[in-house]
Formats: C-alpha cells, sequence, structure tokens
C-alpha cells in the first residue's frame, strides 16, 4: 500500500509541478542556477569518468580479440557501439543519480526540515513549481551531458589504444566511422531525455516529501540514489525493447 | 479580525483541535499557550491555511478560508506573514534578499523599490548593516528579526509566529516580543503568536487562549490571566516559583 500510495503521490507532484507557475522573472534566476549546480557543476566528474571508461572498454575488448581472423578495426567499433548505446546515457545517468540526485533530496530535504518549505507555503507560492520545475528545466540540457561522455569515451578510447598498442590510429578511426547507424544517437538521446525526467523528479520527490530531522535528509538521499539507479535500469530496458528490438 | 468557529482536526484516530471558538483583534498581539501537545502547532497551521480543518470555519475579516477558491485562498495568503520558530530564512539568499523575496514574488515593484523597502523594514528591526550577510552568519536574534522584516515587508494584515523567542537569551526575547506588539500597533496588523513564554505573555499578552489537550480551557488577557481562579491556568501558568510571587505580589498590591 505504501507504494502504491508513493507512486500517486509522485504523479500528483508531477502534475502540480506545472500548476500555480511561479513569476517568471524569479523562474529565470532559479533555473539558471540549477543549470549551474546540476548540469556545469557535473561536467568534470562526467569528463573524467567518460575518458577512462571509454579507455577501459577499448583495452578490455582488444584483449579479448585473440583470433587474428578478425580486424583491428572492430576495437573502435566495439568502443562506438558500448559508449553511444549504454555507457553515456545509462552508466553515466547511475553516476548522475548520486551526484545530482542526492544534492536535490538533500537540499530539497533540509529545506523541509528547516520549515523554509512551509514559508513558501504560506506565502502562497506552489513550492513544487518553485522548486522542481527550475530542476526539470535545467536537467533538459542533460542530452549536452552525455553529447561530451560520447565523445570523451570515443576519445578516451582512441588514446588508451594508441599509447596501449592496441591498433593503429587509422583502424581506429575504420572502426568507429564502420556501419554507422544514426538512429543509435536518436535512442541514446530518446534514453537520456526519460532519464533526465527521472533525474528531476525522482530525488525532488524524496525530499519534498520527507519527514524528520537530519537523519532523514541522509536516508532519504540514499533512498532517492536507489529508487532512481531502480527506474533508470527498468526503463533502459523498456526503451531498448521498444525502440531497437 | 480572525474569527475561529468550532474548528476541530484530527490525524487519524488524534482528536487533536475539540471545537475552538475564538477570535482575534486586528492592532492586537494574542498569544496562543499551552503545554507541549496541547495542539497549539495545529492550530496556528490552520489559521495559516497549512492544515485542514474536518470541521469548523475560519475568517479573516470576514472571507471565510474553506469557501475561498484557489487564487482567492493565494491573495489571501499573500496577505500574512510567519515567523516560523527557527526562522526558516531562505539559506541560499542573502539577508536582504530573504527580505526581498516576498516582494519579488508578488509585487510589480522594481529591484531599487524593492531594495528602498527591505532596507526601510531591516532598520525597523534594527539591522541596518546586515544586508549582504547570510543568514548562516547571523546570530539566532539577528535571524528572528530578519524573519519578522520579511513577514512585514510586505505590508500584511495578519501576522504569525511560531514561538519567536524558543533559543534566545532573555533580554533578547524581550527586544522580540516588544518589536511584534510595535509592529502589530504601527500597522494595525492581527498578530498571532504560540508561545510557552510565559514573559510574553505578562509583557504583551493582550489577549490570551490558553488550550489543553486539543481544547480551549481559557481566555483572557494579561490582566485578568492574575485574577484567574482556573486551575488548569494557574497550574500551567504559574508553575514557577518566580511567577507565584509575581502573582501573590500583584494581588496584595490590588488588596
Amino acid at each position: 500500500m505504501t507504494y502504491l500510495h508513493n507512486i500517486g503521490a509522485y504523479f500528483i507532484m508531477i502534475k502540480d509541478m506545472f500548476r500555480k507557475p511561479t513569476k517568471w522573472s524569479v523562474m529565470k534566476t532559479l533555473i539558471f542556477k540549477d543549470i549551474d549546480d546540476l548540469i556545469i557543476g557535473s561536467l568534470g566528474i562526467v569528463a573524467f569518468i567518460s575518458f577512462f571508461v571509454g579507455g577501459v572498454v577499448t583495452i578490455q575488448t582488444a584483449l579479448n580479440i585473440t583470433s587474428p581472423l578478425i580486424p583491428k578495426y572492430l576495437v573502435g567499433f566495439a568502443t562506438r557501439q558500448s559508449v553511444i548505446l549504454e555507457f553515456a546515457p545509462t552508466f553515466i545517468s547511475i553516476i548522475m543519480a548520486g551526484k545530482v540526485g542526492s544534492f536535490i533530496t538533500s537540499s530539497i530535504g533540509t529545506m523541509r526540515v528547516t520549515e523554509q518549505i512551509d514559508a513558501l507555503e504560506v506565502m502562497g507560492i506552489n513550492a513544487i513549481n518553485y522548486l522542481v520545475f527550475p530542476k526539470f528545466i535545467a536537467l533538459m540540457l542533460y542530452p549536452f551531458v552525455i553529447s561530451i561522455a560520447m565523445f570523451l569515451g570515443i576519445i578516451g578510447g582512441m588514446a588508451a589504444c594508441i599509447y596501449g598498442g592496441f591498433s593503429t590510429l587509422d583502424d581506429y578511426i575504420t572502426g568507429i566511422q564502420m556501419d554507422f547507424i544514426p538512429f543509435h544517437v536518436t535512442y541514446a538521446f530518446i534514453k537520456t531525455f526519460v532519464f533526465a525526467f527521472c533525474l528531476a523528479t525522482i530525488p525532488s520527490f524524496h525530499g519534498y516529501f520527507m519527514k524528520g530531522g537530519a537523519l532523514e535528509v541522509g536516508k532519504a538521499s540514499t533512498t532517492a540514489f536507489v529508487w532512481t539507479s531502480v527506474v533508470i535500469i527498468l526503463l533502459n530496458y523498456i526503451l531498448t525493447q521498444l525502440l531497437l528490438s | 479580525m480572525i474569527e475561529v468557529k468550532n474548528l476541530n482536526k484530527s490525524f487519524g484516530d488524534a482528536h487533536v483541535l475539540k471545537g475552538i471558538s475564538t477570535s482575534f483583534e486586528n492592532g492586537k498581539t494574542s498569544l496562543v499557550i499551552g503545554q507541549s501537545g496541547s495542539g497549539k502547532t495545529v492550530f496556528l497551521k490552520c489559521l495559516l491555511g497549512l492544515f485542514y480543518p474536518e470541521e469548523g470555519t475560519i475568517s479573516y475579516d470576514g472571507k471565510i478560508y474553506s469557501e475561498l477558491n484557489s487564487d482567492e485562498k493565494r491573495d489571501l495568503r499573500s496577505e500574512m506573514g510567519m515567523v516560523f520558530q527557527g526562522s526558516a530564512l531562505f539559506d541560499s539568499m542573502t539577508i536582504l534578499e530573504n527580505v526581498m523575496f516576498p516582494l519579488r514574488m508578488f509585487t510589480k515593484q522594481n529591484k531599487s523599490e524593492m531594495e528602498d523597502r527591505a532596507d526601510f523594514v531591516l532598520k525597523r528591526v534594527n539591522l541596518a548593516d546586515a544586508h549582504y550577510k547570510m543568514p548562516s552568519e547571523a546570530s539566532g536574534g539577528m535571524q528572528k528579526r530578519v524573519a519578522i522584516a520579511r513577514a512585514i515587508v510586505n505590508k500584511p494584515k495578519y501576522l504569525f509566529c511560531d514561538e519567536p523567542n524558543s533559543g534566545l537569551d532573555p533580554k533578547t526575547a524581550i527586544v522580540i516580543d516588544n518589536l511584534i506588539q510595535e509592529i502589530t500597533e504601527e500597522y494595525n496588523i492581527t498578530t498571532v503568536i504560540n508561545s510557552h513564554d510565559m514573559n510574553s505573555v505578562m509583557e504583551i499578552g493582550e489577549k490570551i487562549v490558553f488550550l489543553k489537550d486539543g481544547l480551549k480551557a481559557w481566555e483572557g488577557s494579561k490582566e485578568t490571566i492574575f485574577k484567574t481562579d482556573n486551575k488548569v491556568v494557574t497550574d500551567f501558568v504559574y508553575s514557577s516559583e518566580l511567577f507565584k510571587k509575581v502573582r501573590q505580589m500583584y494581588l496584595e498590591e490590588r488588596q
């Protein structure tokens, strides 16, 4: 019953997010602040992880190609496919569920604990619109982060390939250009938009409706991370089934 | 003027407010007192529209809250100011931005007009040089004064304070009490304060409503609270030796 109640409360929160909008002059500031906190603030860690995981994917692929009959450009091909289809949109989203999700839950949860949300409601402000909507809009720029992750993942793979001596630059570039299907990028970005929606709303839900004190803020952050990850993994499976099979 | 009639509020099986009826007049400081768990905070949150009572009505200058549509409720709420127990200042904003916040949300004033108004109310609460501090850099007393400034900046008709003196030293508590009373008289606001602090009761309680177990056990003023024989009230208000002596002296003086 609790799960059903929470699912219902989540969808009511989504509806309330679009009701009674906050003044544009105020909302604009909030959106830019959230873009800075959620998008710009995540670029460093995303770039670092993407570059090195791209390299690891390349090394592992190269090491598993033992037959001389398999062409070396397959390393580039496998890296591109792994990074574009799965690593950048899904793996980075799980990392963002930890980084951005816990930030959203703890910041909104702290506002709940310290009665700042009550203060907004007393003033007649739609607190859900004020707090959640700017995060939702900011995270609509999340595909920009994923584009960078895709690019740096492939560059990381290239660096590992060349400096590790697994294949030549020409082979790698041939591999990443081979049998390119543009719909795979579309598929990745459709997933990215869906995951961005989850990243903005699930942690906000856990922060907004939390009860208790500082300890519960920590628990809510952990719960938000777990549920955001679970939902991302499930939606990843459903979207892959729908779009690629 | 706020009129409360037969207010009932429950949470599950717990009947928290049991048929409370009272009224709070303009330009007067009214206090709601009672032990912890007596229903004071629930009562205040019902007045603020944060909780919806199952039964009874609350009217603000004749407008019954439950009969208003959502836009009218929003307009009414913009006429309310609230000072929370923990101040509830927005910690991502400076003190000036906190005070300007209601103006940014509800008025069409330009930035300099908003700054002028915020500057005026900050001076009114004796915080002339704290504009650019963050709330975390301000002391408890300063935070309370900022919360009062934020509550009154948009010229509210109704001011609600939840334990405005909690966590403050006695001297600062008196400053805050006097400030609230002065502002109430100056702007002719209807002020309702939840308090445990007997100093506040004696100092500024122009009207006192005593709650016990969700019932209105007594109603009076700072003058009549000395004379009352209501045992429930005297047990609570005069539980300390100091206040017992104060009462005794008051009664002896009158004889």
